[in-house]
C-alpha cells in the first residue's frame, strides 16, 4: 500500500526541484519549514522526530532541500516530511505538510476488531511495521 | 465611547392615548451615533403604497423592540428611550424604486446573554408581517464583541479540526451518499468505504438521512464507521462520515450523538431544521466531546433566496458562527446551486476571517470583528465536479471542504475511482498553485496534465467536461456603493 497522509501523496514523488518550489512558497508567505522523519506510519502517530530545529529565518528554500537530502541519508528507509508553520495570529499552526521520502515497501495497516454488545465493534490500527522494535521496522 | 443622542418627545403628546406614528414614538432617530455595544441591523424595506419610508423604518425598528400598535402608558414606568430600538439611517437601494435600506440600532440590554432565539425573537420575530410593508429583508447585522463573547462560538474550529484530521494546506475533500433515500446500511457502508479508500477525507449523510425504514440510524452508524475505520487502514489518513443525528427531540438526538462518541466517529451532523436552540445545544456538546459538528443548512432558501423578503444567508452564517457549529454549507459558485460570486465571497469571509471588513460589493455592511471565536469551515456541495477544481480553488481557497457527491459516485469507473480522480485534481491545482502558477487561466491544461499519469481523472474530465450551471443569481449584490459610514 502506500500511505497517503500529506498534501501531494496521490501525485508522483516530488523531485527535489519541485519540493524547492513548495518551500519557497512558504518562505514567501513567512512560514517555518521544518523536517520530521518517523519509522512508525500510523495516522495518529502526530509526534514526528524532528530533524533539528525549524528553520526559522531561512530565505534560500535550496538550503531546506540540502537538509531534506541530509535527513535523507541519514534515514533512507523511514517516512520523511516537510512542514511549514505559521505563527501568525488566527492560525499559530500548520499550513503545509508533505512527504519527500518514503520505505520501498510499506506494508500497511492490521485492522483489528473488538466486537463488544449490540453489534458495537471497536477498531484498532496496528501498523504491520510496528511489530519490530523502532529503527528496525523497515529494511 | 459615544454618547447616546436620545430625543426625549414631550410625554404629554408621547404618551396621549390612542395611536402614535412610530417615527414620533422616538423610533426614528437620524442623528442617533450607535454606540460600539449596540446591535446593528440593516434591513431591505419595501412600503406599501403611499407609506412614508421612514416611518416604515421606525415601524421595522419599533416593532422588532419595545413597540406594539397603540400607545401605552406602561413605558413610562422604563427608561424607554434606552430600550427603544433606533432606525437611524434610510437609504434607497441603488436602482430599484421603491425600496430602501434601513438602518437600525439595538441596545445591548435588550437582549440575553448567548441566546440565538433571544436575538432572533427580537430581530426577525413579528415584524416580517407587518402590514404596512410589502416585503422585508434582513441583510446584515453586527454583533459588538461585548455581545459575541457570551456565544461558544465553533466547537472545534478550522485550525483545531486541520490538527485533529492531520490534513493541512489544501480544501478537504468529501462526498454525500447518493442516492440519498433507499439504501440499506450495509449497502450504503459500501458507498462510504469505497469513497474514502479513494482519497476522500470525509463522506457524508444526506440531510433527510435519519432513521427511515430502509435504514435505521444505529445500523447506518456501524456500518459506516465499519467502513471509515477500513478505509483508515487503507490509507493511513484519519477519515470520518458524518453521521446525522438529526432527530424528533433533543433526547434522541444526544443518544444518537452519544453512540457515534462511542464508536470512535471524529464527527457528527446536524440540519439547521431543528432550530437555533438545538444547534447551540449540540454545539455545546460537541465542545464537550471534542467531536466537530457538521450544519447542513436544509431550509435555508425558503427565506434566503429572494432578494426582497426573508434574510440573507450571511447573517445565518454570522448566528451559526455564534451558536458554535464547525462546518456550513456556504455555496460553490460554480455548483447547481444558487451563488453569485460575490456574495459568496462575502459568506465565506463571515465564516473564516477573525475580522470582515465592510465591503458592500460583497454584500457586506458592517465591519464585524469575530472577537476570538473560533473560525467556521464552509463547505461546497452540489453539482460540482474534478474539471471545476481550478475554479473551485480560485474562487473559494483553502479552507473549505469541497463536496462532491455525484461527481464522486456517478463516476464511470466507480467509487473509488471517482474519489481519486478529485483528490488527484485537487493535489495537481494545489501543487500548481503553491509552484506560482495561473490556475485560474492555466487549470485545464494541469488537469490534463495530472490525468495523464491517473485514468480515473482522465475519465471524470471526459465524462463531465462540459457541464456547467450557468444561470443568473437570483440574489445578487445591489451596489456600486457611495458610502459615507455605516456605523
Amino acid at each position: 500500500m502506500r500511505i497517503t497522509q500529506g498534501q501531494f501523496s496521490f501525485l508522483p514523488d516530488l523531485t527535489d526541484a519541485e519540493i524547492r518550489l513548495q518551500c519557497a512558497y512558504a518562505i514567501d508567505h513567512g512560514w517555518t519549514v521544518a523536517i520530521e522523519f518517523t519509522d512508525d506510519p500510523h495516522p495518529r502517530n502526530i509526534y514526528w522526530e524532528m530533524w533539528g530545529l525549524p528553520m526559522f529565518g531561512i530565505e534560500d528554500p535550496a538550503g531546506i532541500v540540502l537538509e531534506i537530502n541530509a535527513c535523507r541519508r541519514a534515514h533512507p528507509h523511514k517516512y520523511i516530511k516537510v512542514v511549514a508553520f505559521d505563527g501568525q495570529r488566527g492560525f499559530e499552526s500548520i499550513r503545509m505538510f508533505f512527504i519527500v521520502n518514503r520505505p520501498a515497501d510499506e506494508p500497511g495497516f492490521d485492522l483489528v476488531r473488538t466486537e463488544g454488545r449490540g453489534r458495537n465493534t471497536t477498531y484498532t490500527l496496528r501498523p504491520y511495521a510496528a511489530d519490530r522494535p523502532p529503527g528496525q521496522r523497515y529494511p | 465611547m459615544n454618547k447616546p443622542t436620545a430625543r426625549r418627545i414631550d410625554p404629554s403628546q408621547r404618551f396621549k392615548s390612542g395611536v402614535l406614528p412610530y417615527k414620533q414614538m422616538g423610533y426614528w432617530n437620524p442623528d442617533y451615533a450607535p454606540k460600539d455595544s449596540d446591535v446593528l441591523a440593516v434591513f431591505r424595506i419595501t412600503p406599501q403604497d403611499g407609506v412614508d419610508p421612514e416611518e416604515a423604518a421606525a415601524a421595522v425598528a419599533g416593532e422588532s423592540s419595545t413597540a406594539t400598535w397603540t400607545v401605552v402608558w406602561t413605558d413610562r414606568l422604563t427608561d424607554y428611550v434606552h430600550y427603544q430600538a433606533k432606525a437611524y439611517r434610510l437609504d434607497p437601494v441603488p436602482g430599484i424604486p421603491g425600496q430602501y435600506f434601513a438602518y437600525i440600532a439595538y441596545d445591548l440590554d435588550l437582549f440575553e446573554d448567548g441566546s440565538i432565539a433571544n436575538l432572533t425573537a427580537s430581530i426577525i420575530g413579528n415584524v416580517f408581517g407587518f402590514k404596512p410593508l410589502k416585503a422585508l429583508r434582513l441583510e446584515d447585522m453586527r454583533i459588538p464583541p461585548h455581545y459575541l463573547k457570551t456565544f461558544q462560538g465553533p466547537a472545534t474550529g478550522i485550525v483545531v479540526e486541520r490538527e485533529r484530521l492531520n490534513c493541512f494546506g489544501r480544501p478537504l475533500l468529501g462526498a454525500t451518499m447518493k442516492p440519498k433515500l433507499g439504501l440499506s446500511g450495509r449497502n450504503y457502508g459500501r458507498v462510504v468505504y469505497e469513497a474514502l479508500k479513494g482519497g476522500l477525507d470525509f463522506t457524508k449523510d444526506d440531510e433527510n438521512i435519519n432513521s427511515q425504514p430502509f435504514m435505521y440510524w444505529r445500523d447506518r452508524y456501524l456500518y459506516c464507521m465499519e467502513g471509515v475505520n477500513k478505509a483508515i487502514g487503507a490509507t493511513g489518513e484519519i477519515k470520518g462520515h458524518y453521521l446525522n443525528v438529526t432527530a424528533a427531540t433533543m433526547e434522541e438526538m444526544y443518544e444518537r450523538a452519544e453512540f457515534a462518541r462511542e464508536l470512535g466517529s471524529v464527527i457528527i451532523m446536524i440540519d439547521l431544521v431543528i432550530g437555533y436552540t438545538a444547534v447551540q445545544s449540540m454545539a455545546k456538546w460537541a465542545r464537550r466531546n471534542s467531536m466537530i459538528l457538521h450544519l447542513h443548512r436544509a431550509g435555508h432558501s425558503t427565506y434566503t433566496r429572494q432578494k426582497n423578503h426573508g434574510i440573507s444567508f450571511r447573517v445565518i452564517a454570522k448566528w451559526m458562527r455564534m451558536a458554535g457549529v464547525d462546518h456550513i454549507h456556504a455555496g460553490t459558485v460554480v455548483g447547481k446551486l444558487e451563488g453569485d460570486p460575490n456574495i459568496i465571497r462575502g459568506i465565506y469571509d463571515v465564516c473564516r476571517e477573525p475580522h470582515v471588513a465592510q465591503n458592500l460589493q460583497h454584500g457586506i455592511f458592517f465591519e464585524q470583528p469575530w472577537a476570538s471565536l473560533n473560525k467556521l469551515m464552509p463547505v461546497a456541495s452540489g453539482g460540482i465536479h474534478a474539471g471545476q477544481m481550478h475554479q473551485l480553488v480560485s474562487y473559494l481557497g483553502e479552507d473549505v471542504v469541497l463536496q462532491f457527491g455525484g461527481g464522486t459516485i456517478g463516476h464511470p469507473m466507480g467509487i473509488e475511482a471517482g474519489a481519486t480522480a478529485n483528490r488527484v485534481a485537487l493535489e495537481a491545482i494545489i501543487k500548481a498553485r503553491n509552484e506560482g502558477r495561473d490556475i485560474w487561466h492555466e487549470g485545464p491544461q494541469i488537469l490534463a496534465n495530472a490525468a495523464r499519469t491517473c485514468t480515473p481523472l482522465s475519465a471524470a474530465l471526459d465524462t463531465w467536461k462540459d457541464v456547467t450551471f450557468d444561470y443568473a443569481s437570483t440574489d445578487s449584490v445591489d451596489f456600486v456603493p457611495t458610502v459615507t459610514s455605516a456605523g
